[in-house]
C-alpha cells in the first residue's frame, strides 16, 4: 500500500529522495542546495535533514555521538519505539553503535579483507565469462538485468555457501527487507517469513555438515567467549545479501552506462585496460550508489539545524562526492584522476566491509565486458531507468553492442 | 621523507596498498601497514603521495 505522494516543489524545504524528479537527476538538484542550503530540511518521513557539503557528511558520518545508526533505511515515519535499540540493532554491524559495534565489525573483517577476497577473483571472472557467453549472439542485451545483477549474487553465495541457483530468491529477499522497513511490525514479521525460513534452513545444514564458508565460520565464531546469538548470525547473513547485492548492481551497471555513453572513456579503457582500476574509483565517485541514513539521538543543534531526537538524517555519500570544494572539476568523469578521497563506500567506523569484493567484482565484470565488447551504445535512452531510494544505480540498461572480440 | 600512517584514522578502505604495494600491505582486518618504515627515494615520495592523496580518512602523511 503505496500512498499517492505530492511532488516536491522545493528541494530545500520539502526535501524527498523519492521524488520522480531526483531520481530522474540528482546532481543539479544537489548543486543548486548547495549553494543555498547546503543541509536540507523535509518535513516528510517523520523529519528529516539532508546534508550536501563534503565536510557536514563527514562529519556527521564520524560523530557517532549524537548521531546513531540503529536504523540506516528511511522508513515512512520516524522509528519510534518497534526499531530494534542501539547499539547492537538489528543487523550487526550496520545497525550498531560504538561500543559494540566495533566488535561485530572486528568479526567480519577478516572473512572481507584482500587476501580472502582476492582469492575469489578467477570465481568471480568466470561467472562473468559465463555471463557474456549467453548473450553472445544478440545484438541487444541489457546489461543491468543480465550482466550487472548476478555478478554480486553469485559472489555472496558462494561466501556463505549457498547454491548459486537461489540467486532470484535472494533478490527477492532484498525487496522483501527493504520494503518491509515501512511495515508496521506484525506485518513485518509475516512479510520475512519466508526470508526467516530459508535462513533457519541453511543455518540447520551448515551446523550439520560444517565446512570452511562464512556461514560455518559464524557459526563457529565467538564474541568473549560465547557463541553468537541466533538473532546476530541470521541478521549478519541477511545484512551481507541486503548489502552486498543492489549496491554492487547499481555499481557496476553505472560504470556500463557512463562508458556506453561516453565512447572515448571506453575506447581508452580497451586500449589500456591498466586504467580501470582508477577508471572504477571515478565512477565510484562520480555515480556513488549509496546514501545511508542516521537517527538524531537527542535534540541538539548542527550548524545551526535545530535537530530534534530521532529526526532522519539523510547521509548522502553521492553528494560529497560532487562537491566541488572538496574535489576538482567535481562534476566530470575524469576515469585517470590522480587524487580520489571518494566517500561511496562511506566514512569512520562504517567503511564498506564489502569494499574489497566490490572492487573485485568491479574490476573482473569491466574487464571482461569491455574485453568482449570493445564498443557499445545505449539502445534505447527511453529504455534506461534507475533505482528509487537510498541505492540508485541502473535497472534497466538496454545496450546495442556495435564491435564483437 | 618518511611515511606516518595513523592507525585510529585508518579504516581499511585499501587506496594505499593498492595504489603503492610497494610501500603499503594490509593486515588480517584489512587496515594498513608500512612496508618502507625508513627515509623514502624520490620514486617512493611519488607512490606515497599518491597513496596519501587518496585515502579517504586522511590517516596517511609524508613528512620530513
Ligand atoms: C559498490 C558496492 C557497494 C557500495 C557503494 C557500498 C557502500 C556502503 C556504504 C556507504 C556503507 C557505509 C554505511 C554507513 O555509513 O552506515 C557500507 C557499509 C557496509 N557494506 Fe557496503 N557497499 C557496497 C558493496 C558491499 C558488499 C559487496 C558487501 C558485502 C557482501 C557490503 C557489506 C557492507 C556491510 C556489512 C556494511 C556495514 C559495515 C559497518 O557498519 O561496519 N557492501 N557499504
Ligand atoms: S587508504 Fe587510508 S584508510 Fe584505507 S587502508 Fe590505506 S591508510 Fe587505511
Amino acid at each position: 500500500m503505496t500512498m499517492e505522494k505530492l511532488p516536491v516543489a522545493d528541494f530545500a524545504t520539502d526535501f524527498d529522495h523519492t521524488d520522480p524528479q531526483w531520481v530522474a537527476d540528482p546532481y543539479p538538484i544537489m548543486e543548486d542546495l548547495r549553494e543555498r542550503c547546503p543541509i536540507a530540511h523535509s518535513n516528510r518521513y517523520g523529519g528529516m535533514w539532508v546534508p550536501v557539503l563534503h565536510e557536514d557528511v563527514s562529519a556527521i558520518a564520524n560523530d557517532t555521538e549524537h548521531f546513531t545508526s540503529r536504523t540506516v533505511v528511511v522508513g515512512s515515519g520516524r522509528p519510534g519505539e518497534d526499531a530494534p535499540p542501539a547499539p547492537i540493532g538489528v543487523a550487526p554491524p550496520i545497525s550498531s553503535d560504538p561500543p559494540f559495534h566495533a566488535i561485530a565489525r572486528r568479526l567480519m573483517l577478516p572473512a572481507f579483507a584482500p587476501k580472502k577476497i582476492n582469492a575469489l577473483e578467477s570465481f568471480s571472472r568466470e561467472l562473468c565469462r559465463r555471463l557474456i557467453a549467453e548473450m553472445a549472439d544478440r545484438e541487444v542485451i541489457d546489461a543491468a538485468v543480465d550482466y550487472a545483477q548476478h555478478i554480486p549474487v553469485g559472489l555472496i553465495a558462494k561466501m556463505l555457501g549457498l547454491p548459486q541457483e537461489d540467486g532470484d530468491l535472494f533478490r527477492s529477499f532484498v525487496h522483501i527487507i527493504l520494503e518491509g522497513v515501512d511495515l508496521p511490525q506484525e506485518q513485518r514479521i509475516e512479510a520475512f517469513q519466508p526470508v526467516e525460513a530459508y535462513f533457519i534452513r541453511v543455518l540447520e545444514e551448515h551446523q550439520a555438515n560444517p565446512n570452511d564458508d562464512l556461514t560455518s565460520f559464524l557459526l563457529e565464531a565467538e564474541i568473549m567467549g560465547n557463541k553468537l546469538e541466533d538473532a546476530h548470525i541470521f541478521g549478519s547473513m541477511i545484512l551481507l545479501v541486503v548489502a552486498g547485492i543492489d549496491t554492487t548492481w547499481s555499481a557496476i551497471g553505472s560504470s556500463i552506462w557512463h562508458l556506453a555513453k561516453n565512447p572515448e572513456d571506453l575506447a581508452r579503457l580497451v586500449e589500456d585496460p591498466s586504467l580501470i582500476a582508477s577508471a572504477i574509483e571515478e565512477f565510484l565517485r562520480a555515480y556513488a550508489p549509496v546514501t545511508m541514513a542516521r537517527l538524531v539521538k537527542e535534540d541538539f543543534e548542527f550548524k545551526g539545524c535545530p535537530m530534534k531526537q530521532d529526526d532522519w538524517i539523510l547521509l548522502g555519500f553521492p553528494a560529497a562526492n560532487r562537491d566541488p570544494k572538496f574535489f576538482d572539476r567535481a562534476d566530470e568523469v575524469i576515469i585517470d584522476r590522480e587524487q580520489n578521497r571518494h566517500a561511496a563506500f562511506g566514512l569512520g567506523i562504517h567503511r564498506c566491509l564489502g569494499s574489497n569484493l566490490a572492487r573485485l567484482e568491479m574490476q573482473t565484470a569491466l574487464e571482461e565486458f569491455i574485453a568482449a565488447f570493445p564498443k557499445f551504445e545505449i539502445a534505447d535512452d527511453d529504455g534506461v531507468t534507475f533505482s528509487q531510494g537510498q541505492v540508485r544505480g541502473p535497472r534497466t540498461l538496454p545496450i546495442r553492442i556495435l564491435e564483437r572480440s | 621523507m618518511k611515511i606516518k600512517l595513523d592507525l585510529e584514522k585508518c579504516q581499511g578502505h585499501g587506496r594505499c596498498y593498492s595504489l603503492a604495494p610497494e610501500l603499503f600491505d594490509s593486515d588480517d582486518l584489512g587496515n594498513a601497514v608500512v612496508l618502507v618504515t625508513g627515509e623514502l627515494d624520490a620514486d617512493q615520495i611519488v607512490q606515497a603521495t599518491l597513496a596519501a592523496n587518496n585515502c579517504p580518512e586522511y590517516a596517511i602523511e609524508v613528512v620530513a
